[in-house]
């Protein structure tokens, strides 16, 4: 067989048919299911009177729509009435069709790609799918995973397989140390800004070079995330022996002899050497400092030592208008003058232990600015909250003067109280900086959570190896 | 010869921008509805209306903003909408595509799309049409928002006019079927359910971890 991409052998290994149209079925392994891109999926089953094909490839939570505090009472404690139903829609669902679940009260509860990773759901060689866009997360475990729309979810659910056309094959290799304080945040964010919100469209990409192999599973797990930022629907690390350390005793993992049966499968799954990639790039970690975005796209970023572009250094004069009017500033504004009101750690991007670990390291000792109205710490599980707790992390963060929160997508997208107030301007570890995203007119700059931990303790932006 | 297919072609609105995301298309606050209707009020609620929208909130009273075009009352109507780059970015939600159907459009026009989003306007029977920068440019130019013009779309023949233009498009053929059959994309994939099955048994036999 000719030589093929770590994405070539896991299309080829999942490819159950081709339909006329040139399009495939491909099988689908694990499939996630969260509240708010389900309800029609599960309506359509219904009125179709079929059944889940696989109940076993399912894990469903509430996620993007809960409540972060006062959850004593579980979905029947949520206040928004409209949000409550949805919560309750999913949990009949569960109930009805015999779903894997973990609920609102469960400490397994958490953002649907922090929970499957941390309980061994996703693995190496498999092909996920989710009705969200950063699904491409679970690719850090040399998985094809993809974001899919409502009726996608439908599709899975009623035939266990996607329709999908093979996409092109992009590799991004970054070569070299990271500087100190440097995180996988700040590289995802530097290749958007080098290919573009579109770069990525139609290709899935593959991130090799010393770089991504030192990074650890919560670090190629934050780059994988942003592939979706990029354009691109699904991104992915081959995996190596960081994976499978991290994958071994995880709850639904394989254990004993069917471990080392997975092991010998996995220990294949990588790029031939002579394989052909459509598109490379090829960056060095030496230019990638700490990453700040200034505008309302994620390709919209630039190093902290760096200040608002001018008009004629961006591309798209009527987007970059619109976008400084928007976030209210102004061309040539040093990045280190921006002050802030709000600080948001959290998100299926950074709300792992490693991130939680890194932000209070900087935090430790120190408080919030006095500008800094409200800064949240948003654990990406019950279980991250608990192992942070364990390490006496919560009290750094209260101590500095952070709100400690219980699980959820909270303000990374806002469809829960944790939101911006009108042009409020927010340092977040999320992934997009939409008008809107996080509160009406409110302002997201991303970060990385080490810088979201300097700019708390600052006020204001200021590149993190500073302080 | 000619055939131009009227449920996709009319009067159409432009918005000069690229990288148009789904959060506005319809913000978050909408998504919390667990049905597939109701969202046109609240397309582009953002830039369309002065105050934050709430999901179970009249939009009659609401004060509109005058200087957003799909506010013009000439265009109201319209069922074709053109844009630039990437359009359709960020979020998979397909209640982007549930809101501009329930507005009314029926032809998204854009130099580009995000995947996720283009293949969610299929499955609900929108067509995403693809131009060349110079052609969606040449009806950005000539774009007045005093009077609405019209763009007839043949899809048979992959043909879009627009005036005196005549600008050809791709299109997959299945998915052009999809448009003028309205096909049932999960009833053709039950079709393959014994080569699923099949898959699937020889699938465990070499992957048994992945399965309970």
């Amino acid at each position: 067989m000719s030589s093929r991409t770590l994405y070539d052998k896991l299309w080829d290994a999942h490819h159950v048919a081709k339909r006329e149209d040139g399009s495939s079925l491909i099988y689908i392994d694990r499939h996630l299911i969260h509240e708010v891109t389900s309800p029609q999926a599960f309506d359509g089953l219904r009125e179709r009177k079929i059944e889940p094909w696989r109940v076993d490839s399912i894990i469903a939570t509430p996620d993007h729509n809960v409540p972060t505090e006062n959850r004593a009472k579980g979905s029947k404690g949520i206040s928004d009435s409209i949000s409550k139903l949805q919560v309750i829609t999913l949990e009949e669902n569960v109930k009805k069709y015999d779903l894997n679940f973990f609920s609102l009260g469960d400490e397994r509860q958490g953002i649907v790609h922090v929970i499957g990773p941390e309980q061994g759901l996703t693995l190496p060689g498999m092909t996920v799918v989710c009705g969200d866009s950063h699904t491409s997360t679970h690719g850090a475990f040399g998985a094809l995973a993809m974001g899919i729309g409502t009726s996608e979810v439908e599709h899975v659910l009623a035939t266990q397989c996607l329709i999908a056309y093979k996409q092109k094959n992009m590799r991004i290799n970054i070569e070299g140390d990271l500087l100190e304080r440097v995180s996988a945040k700040d590289v995802t964010m530097f290749i958007i800004g080098q290919i573009g919100t579109a770069g990525g469209t139609g290709f899935n990409i593959e991130y090799a070079g010393s770089t991504i192999e030192n990074l650890s599973m919560e670090g190629r797990m934050t780059l994988c995330n942003m592939s979706i930022e990029a354009g691109a629907r699904s991104g992915m690390v081959a995996p190596d022996q960081t994976t499978f350390d991290y994958i071994k005793g995880k709850p639904f993992a394989p254990s004993g002899d069917q471990f080392d049966k997975a092991l010998d499968m996995w220990i294949s799954l990588k790029s031939d050497p002579d394989a052909v990639f459509d598109k490379e790039f090829s960056f060095s970690s030496e230019q990638i400092l700490p990453q700040v975005t200034w505008g309302t796209s994620p390709e919209m970023v630039s190093s902290i030592d760096e200040k608002v572009p001018e008009p004629r250094d961006f591309k798209n004069k009527e987007n970059y208008e619109d976008a400084l009017n928007y976030m209210g500033l102004k061309p040539g504004t040093k990045l280190t003058d921006i002050s802030l009101d709000q600080i948001f750690i959290g998100s299926c991007t950074n709300s792992r232990i490693e991130d939680l670990r890194i932000a209070a390291e900087i935090l430790k000792g120190n408080k919030l600015a006095k500008n800094i109205k409200r800064a949240l710490v948003v654990p990406g599980s019950g279980l991250v909250k608990k192992q942070a707790e364990e390490e006496g992390l919560h009290e750094i963060f209260i101590d500095a003067g952070f709100s400690w929160r219980d699980a959820g997508c909270s303000m990374c997208l806002g469809m829960n109280p944790d939101q911006l107030n009108q042009e409020e301007r927010c340092a977040s570890t999320s992934n997009r900086n939409f008008e809107g995203r996080q509160g009406y007119k409110g302002r997201t700059h991303l970060v990385s959570p080490a810088m979201a931990a300097a700019a708390a303790i600052e006020g204001r932006f200021i590149d993190v190896r500073e302080i | 010869m000619k055939q131009i297919s009227n449920e996709f072609s009319g009067t159409f609105i432009c918005l000069d921008k690229s990288n148009v995301d789904t959060d506005q298309i319809i913000p978050k606050q909408f998504l919390k509805s667990i049905k597939k209707t109701g969202f046109g009020d609240n397309l582009f609620d953002g830039w369309r209306y002065l105050d934050e929208g709430t999901i179970d909130q009249e939009t009659s009273s609401r004060a509109v903003n005058k200087d957003f075009i799909f506010n013009n009352k000439l265009f109201t109507n319209s069922n074709i909408l053109v844009s630039g780059e990437n359009f359709g970015c960020g979020s998979s939600r397909e209640h982007a595509v549930w809101a501009l159907k329930d507005f009314g459009i029926k032809t998204v026009v854009a130099e580009s799309f995000a995947d996720i989003f283009y293949n969610n306007c299929f499955k609900n029977g929108l067509l995403a049409l693809i131009l060349k920068k110079s052609e969606i440019s040449k009806i950005f130019e000539n774009f007045n928002e005093n009077s609405a013009q019209s763009i007839e779309i043949d899809l048979i023949n992959q043909v879009l006019y627009y005036g005196d233009s005549e600008f050809k498009f791709e299109l997959d053929d299945y998915k052009k079927k999809c448009l003028l059959e309205g096909l049932d994309e999960i009833g053709a994939s039950l079709k393959f359910t014994d080569q699923i099955k099949s898959f699937e048994k020889n699938y465990q036999l070499k992957n048994p971890w992945l399965f309970k």
